[in-house]
């Protein structure tokens, strides 16, 4: 007898069920968003003294409500923020910091340890614009920190690596060098050039 | 009389959609896979700002989101003003703190101190209301915050 062969299943309409499930999740689906900016609120505290800074090492930064702003009295482009907040940071007027290349300029910062960066924004600036301001001067932070990470790292056993790779490397859970290590390198950048800004509240 | 006749043979072969089924489970695993449900209706306009340095948000700790952004077309009768949103509904400023209290009793209690708030907050939104969130969330002592953005060039928020 001769075998006869299976019927065939008529698999035309598995397309469209799959097509409905698939613009069913087209549809649902939201790409959340899940990066952004971190930063520490300052506790309340009673009846502090506001401790004494001297003025050339605080740089400030003014929004006001048309999203213009005013950098240490003068007003200024977005776009030279960085560059000016880097420079500020990187000025080392007190000769203590060894591995500043700014400036040395008397009347500006002493270091960047006492470097401090004041932000003030008007109730009417836009949140976009004050979301760019920030970008602006963590990014100054980061440049200082990535050169310092650059110089420190052969000697520490991670060449070729700027401060944002390692802090990537150290949250990497495949990676595997020598956390510790990694760990006491960041901190270390990170005591040297501490992020210092200072918001006002009115 | 044979001008009008179909011819029998050198039409187009049928093209075989066999493997259409299969192209589009693919898809479909993908967008299954990459899909997130929302966890929050939002009644408000909700387009972020962006910007290139950011950190990812440390999702093995508790995150809470409070949203901040002008009500949608189909919330006007609220006003234009950027409103909050918690969880589902429009909140004032003074139910933030009940807020925390209750996102931090929902919590275990050794993660209570790393929860992190992020503020999702709509790029046109003023700075009068996020200060005034920044200040409640400072009296409730839940200091870590996290100004949540998209990835992109920080310069072109400010040039519309």
């Amino acid at each position: 007898m001769a075998k006869r062969s299976a019927p065939e299943v008529n698999a035309g309409s598995m397309a469209d069920i799959a097509f409905l499930l698939l613009i069913f999740f087209l549809v649902t689906t939201t790409i959340e968003k899940d990066s952004g900016i971190n930063r520490k609120l300052p506790p309340i505290e009673d009846n502090t003294e506001p401790p004494i800074i001297k003025q050339k090492n605080i740089f400030t930064v003014l929004i006001n409500k048309h999203d213009q702003l005013l950098v240490e009295d003068e007003s200024m482009d977005i776009k030279d923020l960085r560059q000016a907040a880097v420079a500020f940071l990187d000025n080392g007027g007190d000769g203590s910091c060894s591995f500043c290349q700014g400036a040395k300029d008397p009347k500006s910062s002493d270091n960047p340890d006492k470097a401090i960066i004041s932000l003030k924004n008007d109730r009417e600036t836009s949140y976009a614009a004050y979301i760019s301001v920030q970008n602006e001067l963590v990014a100054a932070y980061n440049i200082l920190r990535n050169r310092r990470a650059l110089e420190l790292g052969p000697s520490k056993g991670f060449p070729n690596m700027d401060f944002i790779q390692m802090e990537n490397m150290y949250n990497d859970v495949r990676w595997s060098g020598n956390k510790t290590k990694l760990k006491a390198l960041i901190e270390q950048i990170k005591t040297e050039i501490p992020q210092k800004l200072s918001e006002v509240v009115e | 009389m044979s001008k009008f006749k179909k011819k029998g043979d050198g039409g187009l072969a049928p093209i075989n959609t066999a493997s259409l089924p299969d192209i589009v489970f693919m898809l479909l695993f993908f967008f299954m896979v990459a899909t997130v449900m929302r966890e929050d209706t939002l009644k408000i306009k909700n387009s972020l700002p962006l910007a290139d340095q950011v950190e990812k948000l440390d999702k093995k700790n508790p995150v809470s989101y409070i949203y901040m952004g002008r009500p949608s077309e189909n919330y006007k009768k609220y006003g234009t003003e950027a409103k909050i949103q918690l969880n589902d509904n429009f909140a004032d400023v003074s139910e933030v703190a009940a807020f925390i209290a209750a996102e931090r009793a929902a919590l275990r209690e050794e993660l209570v101190n790393y929860l992190t708030v992020s503020l999702k907050v709509d790029k046109d939104a003023n700075m009068g209301i996020v200060g005034d969130v920044k200040q409640e969330l400072r009296k409730v002592n839940a200091l870590k915050i996290n100004y949540t953005t998209g990835t992109g060039d920080a310069i072109s928020n400010m040039t519309k």
